[in-house]
C-alpha cells in the first residue's frame, strides 16, 4: 500500500472510530440524549467499545482468509480506540451514574456478575494498552508481547458476557456481537489447528511444511 | 509479507494516554448538565382533555416529570423492547372501540364498554411516584378512580382471593407481539399481571384512564390501565381487556419469563436487590444524582399493614 493510501486509510479509521463520541457530543449540544441521558451515554459508549474490539479482532481473520495483510496495520489504532471507549464507559459509570459512591460501586462489582465481568474485561485491557508502544514491544520481545496480547480474546469474551447478562430480557444485539466474536475466534482456532497438523506432518515425514527434507 | 512493528501505526497517530484521559474528563464534565436539560421543550399532550378533580390526599410533594419524558420513555414490550418503541409505534393501537370483561369469582360478571368504565366513579387526579424495577423513577399526575369501585360493581364472591389483569393480545395493534427473529417472542402474550384481592381493593390502587389532564396516550397503556404506586412499574398492567377474580395466585408475565428476578409481589423495596442490580437507589428522570429508594416507594404508611408477618425477602 502506498504511503498516501495508508494515510487516507488512517484518516477514515479515525473518523469512523470517533463517530460515536461525536454523536454523543452532538446529542448533548442539541439536547438530544434521550430522557435518561446517563443510561443512554453509558450504553452507547459500551456499544462502541465492543464494536471496536471486534473490529480489532477481525484484522487477523482478514489476513488468514483473504490474504490481505494491510488491515493489520490498523490493529493498534483500533485496539487503542476500543480501550479509549472502555475507559469512557467506565468513567461515566463512576462519575455520572454513581458520583464516586465507592461503597455502592464496590458492592456492585462483587455482587453483580455482569458488572464483575465488565470490570474484569477493562482490567485485562489495561496491560495491553500500556504495552502498545513500540518501545514496550521491543522491551518485552515479540514473543512475550504476542502472548500477553492474547488477553484480548478473554477481554472480548467477558465484554460480550457483560452485555448479555445486563439485558432484562434476551436482546438480539448482544448475541449478534457474541456470534461475531465466536466466528472471529473460530477462524483463528481453525488456522492454529491447520498449522499444528502441518507441523505434525512435517515431524512424521521429516520434512517441513514446504516439502523440503 | 513481513512487518516491522513500526509499520503498524505511524508514530504521529498514536493516541497518547494523556489525550485519552483528557477526553474522558471532558465528557464527564459535559455530561453533568445532561440530566437537567433533557426534555426542556414540553409539548402539550396530544390526546383529548379529560376532566378530573385533583385529590390532594394523594399527591406526592415532588414536581411531576415532564409529560414529554413520561410519554417517550416507556417499557411497554407490546410495542417493542426499546424505551422509544412505544412512542414510535403507539399509533398502531386503537383505543376505541374497547371493552373490558370483568368476570371470574363474582356474582355479577359484566363486559363494560370503555365509555361505561369512564363513568363508574368520579374521575380524580392523583400525583403518584412511579418506580421502575430498572431503578429509575418518575412522578406522574394520573386520572382515574379506585379499582375497588369497579370491582364492587361485579360483587366478588367470598372465595375470590386474587385479581388477574390481561392486556390486549393483537399483533396487528401491538407489533411487539409478532413472533421474533428466532421464532420466539419477548414475553408470553398476552401480558398478564395480578394482585391479591386486598391489594386490588386498596384505595391507592387506581384504575387509570388519563394522565396530565388528558386521556392516556397509547404508549402509556390506553385506554385503561391500573396504577399500583407501591409496586414496581411492570405490575401496573396496561391496555386492559379483562379483569378476572380468582381463588389462585395468577401467573404473571415477568414472573414466567424470569421467576428468580420478578416475584408475584414485586413491592418496591430498597432492601431486596434485584439479582442483577441494587434497588437501594433510583434515578429520578430529569435529575442528575441518584436518590435513595423508599420502602413501598414512600407509601409504607398506607400499605405496610397489608404484609404484616410476611417475609418480604422471600415474597419479593
Amino acid at each position: 500500500m502506498t504511503t498516501r493510501g495508508r494515510v487516507a486509510l488512517k484518516v477514515v479509521v479515525w473518523a469512523v472510530a470517533l463517530a460515536p463520541l461525536a454523536g454523543l457530543l452532538y446529542g448533548f449540544a442539541t439536547d438530544n440524549l434521550t430522557v435518561n441521558p446517563i443510561e443512554y451515554v453509558t450504553r452507547e459508549l459500551g456499544e462502541a467499545t465492543i464494536r471496536l474490539l471486534l473490529a480489532t479482532l477481525a484484522l487477523t481473520p482478514l489476513r488468514l482468509l483473504g490474504g490481505w495483510s494491510w488491515p493489520i496495520t490498523l490493529r493498534r489504532l483500533l485496539g487503542l480506540f476500543a480501550f479509549f471507549y472502555a475507559v469512557l464507559h467506565f468513567s461515566v459509570w463512576i462519575v455520572l451514574d454513581h458520583f464516586f459512591d465507592w461503597h455502592t460501586m464496590g458492592d456492585d462489582i462483587l455482587k453483580r456478575p455482569w458488572i464483575t465481568v465488565g470490570v474484569a474485561a477493562l482490567l485485562l485491557l489495561l496491560p495491553l494498552a500500556a504495552t502498545s508502544t513500540t518501545g514496550m514491544i521491543k522491551r518485552l520481545g515479540g514473543r512475550a508481547w504476542r502472548r500477553l496480547h492474547r488477553l484480548v480474546y478473554a477481554a472480548a469474551m467477558l465484554g460480550c458476557l457483560h452485555y448479555i447478562w445486563l439485558a432484562k430480557k434476551v436482546l438480539v444485539q448482544p448475541w449478534v456481537y457474541a456470534g461475531v466474536l465466536a466466528l472471529l475466534l473460530g477462524i483463528r482456532a481453525w488456522d492454529a489447528g491447520r498449522k499444528l497438523s502441518r507441523r505434525w506432518t512435517a515431524s512424521v515425514y521429516g520434512r517441513n511444511a514446504n516439502g523440503e527434507v | 509479507m513481513r512487518f516491522r512493528y513500526s509499520d503498524v501505526t505511524p508514530q504521529k497517530l498514536y493516541l497518547s494516554r494523556r489525550e485519552l484521559m483528557a477526553g474522558a474528563i471532558a465528557l464527564a464534565a459535559v455530561g453533568c448538565d445532561a440530566g437537567t436539560e433533557a426534555g426542556a421543550a414540553a409539548p402539550a399532550p396530544a390526546g383529548a382533555p379529560l376532566k378530573a378533580t385533583p385529590n390532594p390526599a394523594y399527591r406526592v410533594q415532588d414536581a411531576p416529570t415532564k409529560f414529554e419524558s413520561a410519554s417517550t420513555y416507556n417499557n411497554f414490550y407490546e410495542f417493542g423492547v426499546n424505551k422509544e418503541d412505544p412512542a414510535k409505534f403507539g399509533h398502531t393501537l386503537k383505543p376505541r372501540p374497547w371493552h373490558v370483561q370483568v368476570d371470574g369469582l363474582c356474582a355479577k360478571p359484566k363486559t363494560f364498554d370503555i365509555e361505561e368504565v369512564l363513568k363508574v366513579a368520579p374521575l380524580e387526579e392523583r400525583i403518584y411516584g412511579l418506580r421502575c424495577v430498572e431503578a429509575w423513577s418518575m412522578v406522574i399526575p394520573w386520572i382515574g378512580y379506585p379499582l375497588s369501585a369497579l370491582l364492587k360493581l361485579v360483587e366478588p364472591r367470598p372465595g375470590a382471593k386474587y385479581v388477574e389483569f390481561t392486556t390486549l393480545k393483537d399483533p396487528e395493534q401491538f407489533p411487539g407481539q409478532k413472533p421474533g427473529f428466532f421464532g420466539g417472542g419477548t414475553l408470553d402474550w398476552p401480558y398478564t399481571e395480578g394482585l391479591r384481592l386486598d391489594e386490588a381493593m386498596h384505595p391507592l390502587t387506581l384504575l387509570t384512564l388519563g394522565m396530565y389532564g388528558h386521556v392516556l396516550p397509547n404508549q402509556n397503556g390506553a385506554p385503561v390501565r391500573v396504577v399500583i404506586p407501591w409496586k414496581y412499574g411492570f405490575k401496573s398492567a396496561k391496555s386492559i381487556v379483562r379483569i378476572r377474580l380468582t381463588d389462585t395466585e395468577p401467573k404473571t408475565a415477568w414472573n414466567k419469563a424470569a421467576p428468580s428476578e420478578y416475584g408475584f409481589y414485586s413491592n418496591v423495596n430498597p432492601n431486596v436487590d434485584h439479582p442483577r442490580w441494587s434497588q437501594a437507589t433510583e434515578r429520578r428522570i430529569g435529575e442528575f444524582r441518584r436518590r435513595p429508594t423508599l420502602m413501598f416507594n414512600g407509601y409504607a404508611d398506607q400499605v405496610a399493614s397489608l404484609y404484616t408477618g410476611m417475609d418480604l425477602k422471600k415474597n419479593y
